[in-house]
């Protein structure tokens, strides 16, 4: 792809986010659709009310179906870069516009009838990965760029390099300390970045980092020491400091990470829990006609 | 007497780099401070850790106090290693590994070296360790899972259920797993089904059929031969085509009772059938029809053919003949009876002026009233044929004597009794003349026989033949209301016409008269105008429609179809009403008043 040359005219439409690829085209063909569902639903009159049942239920209900299956193809179409009309680019934006459309679609299926039953559960799985599509566009337009800049110009291995080699100088600085202050340091040491679970991950806080017990454990045994022991644990305060400032860092970097991610650990197995109700929801409809 | 310490690291490759050094003495110190013979940099080392101490054939290891070393494998504070065989000592990361040697040896071999190499390599799984890949379940793997769940419990239970119930019946209502297919709540009448899905749904993958209908409903009739009823459909447009070709692939029969009676539509009663339902056909049914009795019919307010009452239209011999005549041809009814209605609800006639002296006795006001000779049936929709002895013999009593403190009636309906009765009374005794036996002077109701009655009467001989003539005579009292068939010649063997009231008059429709207790009799009757019985009062479309209209009129009362008339065909209220009364929520019924 790199090595390819690019045709100055592509050059415009190649720095275009897929949001507005080829001037918004598939909103306003998602929102012509949409209208016209609406259209549909205003003009249809079904009796006693509105149902998924009826002709123009079915229809909407095809339609939505059809449109899922299209909408999950993306996983596979993602993994094959294109340019042109059928461009990745403009697939995602297709993706989005008519995956949002389907908000539409589905509920008229649904006629606002919901209840307990495998039905209504397809609509809510629908509707969460919905939610979740649209977090994830938020989070794209918005988060990249904090990503960025959190890692000030330095990449990730740099990162974790840069806690290494603090963590190296600490075990230097140590050296001189008394046992009970060189296990204070080890807390530091022996501490993971990457530990902790989705939670802390996505708050970024982490109330028992054990760097920061060991500065404030350090600072404290500071104010009491004297003579070499003091110069050692000054030493030792000072790159425990950095050591806090590098490991926030990171934990910034992996909360924007976690937060870029998340929601496609939604998004994707929910849609596949989706595709598996849509097949209770159609063939219990067929079972029992 | 000397320790050889050999520090064993290794390179980046793999390669072991050994540095030897030689500590003289019989005693070896361990720990991070650099002043010891051991210096290990490890933090978990303290300053000085241990010494060791060669006495004769073995090693004293002494560990400072707090602290600990596993000494060959086990954690120890102080222990003793035999020459002979060697040991190894392990100081946190650090393992010094003492060699077997010869009780009088001259130097001990120890080597130490870095156990875990601790520090984690820098390599390409740095990038993942930024992602959540680390920290959440795999996306594949939780599809997968997610998937399963909802396909066991929302395909393969139900189905399961399904097939369960088909095995053994049940003798009470439980759940069964098929019931979360249930795309909404039962109908209140079908509400008992709930737990019974095969009850309508007999066959898997095959819309419901009317069979399983009529397993309950047995008694339920059609609309009308199917072949007329298909022939009646309106043209199918474009979309009721596709619609049709649908469900012909589908194995979906058209005009299946479910298309009406749709279900799972919430806890409801079944809503009225649309105007539109009816109207499709039957506003063009000439046309598709050419051979239908009925009418076109839509909208009531627009295009409702007049009403086609069922009278007596006139009688064979002796039994009335029915015919249903449309209120347009202006029929005349022909009961058999005379009776002016003007006369009767006037309020300055004699007719008033009676019921006004009689009103104690019988509940009567100012004038007549309808109510004062018609009563409604039980069921306060209709009213019960008149009834002359209930409804008229108030005021036209049929008295003739008085018999000590009995008063002597002519038997009602019973001519040639009568006949016989007035022959006795005039062999057996000379009585005074009754009113009811006048020849030409009508007997008013209540008077008493005046004295040219008694005139007439004490002529004796041949009287009673000219009594009985002229009560069957004009101005006679039976004449008055019936029609008299005279006898031939010189017989006096007098007959009077049936009499017959139809007791419904609109067959095809219904009307109650509870709930327009609200209005006046005469706002639909036209009674007070009509001075013949032979008038038919039945109030035409143009009356209804001072306040029913159509479906969607603005008139007071918007009507459907449903509101008269039943798809089903019963002769009773239209299902329509009898939710509502159930219900009690629209027009509330009101029960006509108690009789007089």
């Amino acid at each position: 792809m790199a090595t390819r040359s690019i045709p100055r005219t592509d050059l415009g439409a190649s720095h275009e986010g897929f949001l507005r690829h080829r001037n918004f085209l598939w909103l306003k063909v998602a929102l012509a659709f949409s209208l016209l569902a609406l259209l549909g639903y205003a003009l249809i009159d079904v009796q006693p009310r509105p149902n998924g049942g009826s002709a123009y239920g079915y229809a909407l209900g095809t339609i939505a179906v059809l449109l899922i299956l299209w909408l999950t193809m993306l996983g596979v179409r993602k993994r094959a870069m294109t340019r042109g009309r059928w461009s990745l680019k403009a697939w995602t934006s297709a993706h989005v516009y008519l995956g949002l459309s389907l908000i539409v679609v589905a509920t008229l299926h649904t006629g606002f009838q919901f209840g307990l039953n495998v039905h209504t559960l397809a609509y809510a799985l629908m509707t969460l990965v919905v939610a979740s599509g649209i977090y994830g566009i938020v989070a794209y337009a918005r988060l990249p760029q904090l990503l960025g800049a959190s890692r000030s110009d330095m990449t990730r291995p740099q990162m974790i390099d840069a806690v290494f080699k603090l963590d190296r100088q600490l075990g230097t600085a140590a050296q001189p300390l008394g046992h009970e202050e060189a296990k204070i340091v080890r807390l530091s040491l022996d501490d993971d970045v990457f530990r902790g679970g989705l939670w802390r991950r996505l708050s970024g806080r982490y109330p028992r980092c054990r760097t920061a017990r060991a500065l404030a454990e350090t600072r404290r045994r500071l104010a009491v020491a004297t003579g070499e022991q003091a110069h050692a644990l000054e030493a030792v305060a000072a790159l425990l400091e950095r050591k806090a400032a590098a490991l926030a860092r990171i934990r910034q970097h992996l909360r924007i990470k976690a937060l870029l991610e998340i929601w496609l650990y939604v998004h994707i197995p929910v849609t596949f829990a989706l595709l598996a109700a849509l097949a209770a929801h159609i063939v219990s409809v067929f079972f029992y006609w | 007497m000397a320790f050889l310490i050999r520090t064993v690291s290794h390179s980046a490759e793999g390669r072991e780099i050994v540095r030897a050094r030689r500590v003289e003495g019989e005693r070896l110190t361990v720990g991070r401070d650099p002043a010891c013979d051991v210096h290990l940099t490890d933090l978990a080392v303290a300053l000085r850790h241990l010494t060791v101490e060669r006495d004769s054939g073995r090693l004293k290891v002494a560990v400072e106090p707090g602290l600990s070393v596993e000494l060959n494998g086990r954690k120890a504070s102080a222990g003793i290693i035999e020459l002979a065989t060697g040991g190894d000592i392990l100081v946190a990361s650090h393992a010094l590994r003492f060699m077997p040697a010869a009780a009088g040896a001259d130097e001990i071999d120890v080597a130490v070296e870095r156990t875990g190499e601790g520090e984690v390599k820098l390599d390409k799984s740095a990038e993942r360790l930024f992602t959540l890949a680390p920290v959440l379940p795999g996306k594949r793997g939780l599809a997968w899972l997610l998937a399963l769940l909802v396909l066991a419990a929302g395909l393969a239970w139900p189905i399961k259920a399904y097939y369960d119930r088909r095995e053994k019946a049940e003798t009470f209502a439980r759940f069964h797993a098929d019931e979360i297919w249930s795309s909404g709540s039962l109908s209140s009448a079908h509400a008992g089904l709930k737990d019974n899905c095969t009850a309508c749904h007999v066959k898997p993958f095959e819309a419901v059929r009317d069979t399983a209908c009529k397993t309950c409903h047995t008694r339920v009739h059609d609309h009308a031969d199917p072949f007329r009823l298909a022939r009646a459909q309106p043209d199918l447009g474009r979309w009721r085509r596709i619609e049709l070709a649908f469900k012909e692939k589908f194995d979906i029969p058209p005009g299946r009772c479910v298309e009406c009676h749709t279900e799972h539509e919430g806890r409801q009663q079944m809503p009225a059938t649309a105007q539109r339902f009816c109207a499709d056909c039957h506003g063009d049914l000439k046309k598709k029809l050419p051979d239908t009795a009925l009418p076109n019919a839509g909208d009531f307010g627009r295009s409702h053919p007049s009403f086609s009452p069922v009278l007596i239209a006139g009688w064979n011999g002796e039994r009335p003949r029915l015919q249903r005549l449309s209120l347009a041809q202006r029929p005349q009814e022909d009961s058999g009876l005379k009776f002016p209605h003007d006369l009767h609800l006037s309020r300055s006639s004699g007719v008033a002026q009676m019921a006004r002296r009689l009103g104690g006795r019988y509940g009567f006001g100012q004038a007549l009233e309808c109510k004062d000779c018609h009563d409604p049936a039980p069921d306060g929709a209709r009213f019960q044929p008149v009834d002359m002895e209930q409804d008229c013999a108030m005021c036209h009593d049929l008295a003739f004597d008085r018999s000590g403190g009995t008063t002597r009636t002519l038997r009602h309906g019973e001519p040639a009794q009568v006949v016989a009765e007035l022959r006795d009374f005039y062999r057996g005794r000379g009585a005074p003349l009754p009113s009811v036996l006048a020849p030409s002077a009508r007997r008013r109701p209540g008077d008493a026989p005046d004295l040219h009655n008694r005139i007439q009467f004490a002529r004796g001989p041949g009287s009673a033949e000219r009594a009985i003539r002229s009560i069957f005579s004009p101005g006679g009292a039976c004449f008055d209301c019936h029609r008299v068939e005279s006898p031939p010649g010189g017989s006096l063997n007098f007959r009077i016409r049936p009499v017959a009231f139809p007791i419904r008059y609109l067959h095809k429709g219904w009307f109650d008269h509870r709930p327009h207790a609200t209005q006046s009799c005469s706002s639909c009757h036209a009674a007070e105008r009509s001075n013949a019985a032979s008038d038919l009062l039945i109030p035409d479309v143009a009356s209804c429609r001072t306040c029913h209209g159509g479906e969607g009129s603005s008139k007071p009362v918007p009507s459907s179809c449903a509101m008269c008339h039943d798809y089903h065909m019963d002769a009773g209220a239209p299902s329509m009403l009898i939710r509502q009364k159930v219900r009690g929520k629209k027009r509330e019924t009101i029960v006509a008043g108690a009789r007089r």
